[in-house]
């Protein structure tokens, strides 16, 4: 039958309205957003200072100044925050934003004359001015129970709870050198490195639903997640299911993503880990991965007070006894471990010691002790 | 602090009331300096005439309920836009009986303008945008960059993409796809930046669109742009694919300033806090209160500079460092990113066309090579360096190892071939001597 007949033989059904095709544009141009004496000097800037905690002043080449107020936010925002945001923008400042990688708002203005109104507005609304130099910066997280599908806590309520009880520490610059604090809800550490890392750590191996497995799993794609080949397939009860050798297993819960039925997390056996010494910029040291130096702490919503507690004892003896400009993991390089952990009266134990691959390289190969 | 049942005005949407759930424990996290995520949930919550509040009431009960237990209780899916096999973060609730109206709760991720600026025009559209199809709660920004509208449903996301895709936005990375990029503000505001962060960014990734909405590859891939080796954007530990700014000639001395900068904090301090933390000891104060530098010697690890920006500033033959395999702990442990490559300029159009290549280059190897959930560091542990360089074509270099190998379990039957080779690039004889003047 041709087309023609076709078309001219059958009613026409009332047709759904045609999905609109995407523009894959791609990453925006940031200069239609930019302040415009930013985009004016364009990689053409001199040198800067800090006026006071949470103000920048950059100079151009040229002589043309811009000056950046740098503000905490909670993150996860509700459009009443970001408009109140905006009007403070609008009405003190000069309608150009961004955000750093931590999630700290900064708003550019020209002239410092407006940045005492500046400052004052965004404090008059609960936004706390700082996070600049020799400060504790909002710490970076993760999305936790408030909305990831493998979440071990809540990074936005132990952020939370920790921004409050360092809040002193946001708004003046009163540490050694930066302190970069990070939050992960699990073993993956989508947080980062940190100065202070705060993370989950399983203590069990998971506890498998075994009616599930079948159905929801790929078998061979969850045995090879398995880091150390602790994962099997089995049959249980006629189905097709999964077995852990418990010996084997370092519970870090890859195997949990690919295969849900394979619970990693409980109300008793998800804890809180914490780290120190991680740091991502290449000044002095090379970069650096983060230690474990606490482990086993609860996860105690919603405010997390035995972690709390840790990370103010850490903090504070990095505060009292590091140089200016030594970042945390480099105080300890120079004091050393048993000072690190006597400084801070934490305890020193045999899962401090490395198993992994390449672990030798972790430990100490020389007559270097320290009394 | 909020009573623990707060009566709720019609928050269903459909006229009849409906309490809002008690949330003890959530509202715990009110007090406080810092400003609260639960707060700013509230008041979606209690914008009884808009369409979110009975989807964040829902959403507040299930969270207390999570606070409660101790537990997530969410679970992925499949749910995208036309035209595209990503860039959605599916969440379906498992509790979804006990709060109906938040049962969907999708994520989209968005990437922002490079080196996240903004006007408030944009921030309001998005703003009015995601409060007609969306929860009303967005993150500035997610870990991979990403601005994430957190919350809608299946039939939102495309509402909302639609509308944004219209102001200019459009969809991040998921899966095993070329992810969301980042990069520093770099020659926008700062002076320590040594290319155009936010033109490499937009080359590479806007060059590769495809491969983050139809995600193909054996596993996540990431780029990060930092315009210094202070790597604001975390790029060596987080990204795939480093590309980090530094310089070839030597730092920029103006001895006035170093002289104002010691008269200004001492010269004790300036040796303790410069001179004696340089990590290669390739900077000295001179009796005269200026400095020497040891261009030679200095790795470029910015100390110096960010002591003394006024005095001290990266050379002018800029570009960038390429280090290869960041990644986080699964599966074979952490990694960084390794040198791969020491020195590419960047500046004119030809040399950002080449990064573009190189970029390309390095993508179509992970492609071809990678097994499936392998990030290409774990690739480079499996096959060695050499193979790597051998496929990307990259000669070795003395800046790619901390020092040489320490084992002898290698075969080197081809050493003086290799080395004489060696000795051609650097433009000697094969012996390693100089040329004379007529060769």
């Amino acid at each position: 039958m041709s087309n023609v007949t076709e078309a001219s033989s059958t009613p026409k059904p009332a047709t759904p309205p045609k999905p609109r095709k995407p523009t894959e544009s791609g990453v925006p141009d940031p200069l239609q957003y930019m302040h415009p004496v930013m985009r004016k000097n364009y990689g053409n800037w001199a040198w800067h200072e800090r006026p006071r905690p949470g103000v920048l002043r950059h100079v151009a080449k040229n002589g043309d100044e811009i000056y950046t107020v740098r503000a905490g936010t909670q993150r996860q925002m509700d459009v009443y925050t970001i408009r109140k945001l905006c009007d403070i923008a609008d009405t003190q400042g000069e309608g150009h934003v961004r955000f750093t990688t931590r999630s700290n708002i900064e708003f550019m203005v020209a002239s410092f004359d407006k940045v005492p109104a500046l400052i004052e507005a965004l404090n008059k609304e609960g936004f706390p001015v700082g996070g600049t130099g020799n400060s504790v910066s909002m710490i970076s997280h993760t999305q936790g129970w408030l909305h990831c599908d493998i979440p071990g806590t809540d990074a936005s309520g132990v952020v939370k709870s920790l921004m409050d009880m360092m809040h002193k520490e946001f708004i003046t610059e009163e540490m050694p050198t930066r302190v970069r604090i990070t939050t992960s809800c699990c073993q993956i550490n989508c947080g980062g490195q940190g100065d202070i890392a705060i993370n989950v750590q399983y203590t069990k191996p998971p506890k498998i639903d075994h009616g599930r497995v079948g159905n929801i799993c790929e078998r061979p794609a969850v045995v090879a997640r398995c880091p150390v080949a602790a994962i099997r397939p089995t049959m249980v009860n006629g189905k097709p299911s999964l077995e852990v050798d418990e010996k084997k297993c370092i519970c870090c819960g890859a195997c949990y993503p690919p295969c849900p039925p394979m619970q990693i997390n409980s109300a008793e056996s998800t804890k809180i880990a914490i780290w120190v010494g991680g740091k991502h910029s290449n000044a002095r040291s090379r970069p650096a991965f983060h230690k474990l130096v606490v482990a086993n702490l609860p996860n105690n919503p919603p405010r997390w007070p035995e972690v709390e507690e840790i990370v103010r004892k850490i903090l504070y003896a990095y505060k009292d006894d590091a140089k200016h400009w030594e970042r945390m993991g480099e105080w300890i390089e120079r004091i050393g471990w048993p000072q690190f952990f006597e400084k801070t009266g934490l305890a020193f134990t045999k899962h401090h010691l490395d198993t992994w691959v390449g672990a030798r390289h972790n430990m100490n190969m020389s007559a270097h002790v320290r009394f | 602090m909020t009573d623990t049942v707060d009566q709720g005005k019609g928050a269903n949407g459909n006229g009849a009331a409906k309490e809002n759930h008690a949330t003890p424990r959530l509202d715990q996290l009110e007090g406080g300096p810092w400003p609260s995520f639960v707060t700013g949930l509230k008041r979606l919550r209690d914008s009884t005439d808009k369409q979110y509040a009975p989807m964040v009431n829902d959403l507040l009960g299930q969270l207390e309920h999570s606070y409660t237990e101790r537990l997530g209780f969410w679970k992925g899916g499949t749910v995208s836009v036309f035209g595209y096999g990503g860039g959605i973060i599916p969440r379906f609730s498992e509790v979804g009986d006990k709060f109906p109206e938040s049962k969907e709760f999708h994520t989209l991720r968005v990437m922002p303008p490079a080196g996240f600026h903004y006007d408030t025009d944009v921030l309001r559209k998005m703003c009015d945008i995601w409060e007609r199809h969306g929860s009303g709660l967005i993150a500035f920004h997610g870990q991979s960059g990403d601005i994430m509208f957190q919350g809608t449903t299946t039939a939102g996301c495309q509402k909302a993409f639609d509308e944004l895709n219209e102001i200019g936005f459009d969809l991040g990375g998921a899966g095993p796809a070329l992810r969301t990029s980042m990069s520093c503000v770099g020659h926008a505001r700062c002076e320590m930046s040594n290319f155009d962060e936010a033109r490499a960014l937009r080359t590479v990734i806007n060059s590769n669109v495809g491969e983050i909405h139809r995600p193909a590859l054996p596993y996540k891939f990431k780029f990060k742009f930092s315009g210094c080796p202070n790597d604001c954007v975390n790029a060596i530990h987080r990204a795939d694919f480093a590309v980090i700014g530094t310089w070839r000639d030597n730092i920029k001395v103006d001895q006035e300033e170093v002289k104002a900068y010691v008269a200004k904090q001492g010269r004790k301090y300036t040796i303790d806090h410069v001179v004696a933390m340089c990590p290669t000891r390739a900077i000295s104060l001179n009796d005269d209160d200026t400095v020497d530098i040891d261009n030679k010697s200095c790795v470029r690890c910015m100390h110096c500079i960010n002591v003394m920006h006024k005095a001290l500033a990266p050379g002018d033959d800029k570009g960038v460092s390429i280090l290869i395999g960041g990644k986080r702990s699964l599966k074979v442990g952490d990694l960084m990113g390794t040198m791969i490559i020491p020195f590419m300029k960047l500046e004119s159009d030809e040399d950002y066309a080449k990064l573009n290549d190189f970029a390309k280059r390095v993508i179509d190897f992970f492609a071809d090579n990678a097994l499936e959930h392998e990030r290409i560091g774990e690739t480079l542990d499996r096959i060695g360096l050499p193979a790597f360089l051998d496929a990307l074509d990259i000669e070795p270099d003395p800046n790619m190892v901390k020092h040489p190998r320490t084992s002898c379990y290698v075969r080197t039957d081809d050493f003086t071939e290799e080395a004489e080779k060696y000795f051609a690039r650097k433009g000697l004889r094969p012996d390693g001597s100089k040329l004379d003047a007529a060769e």
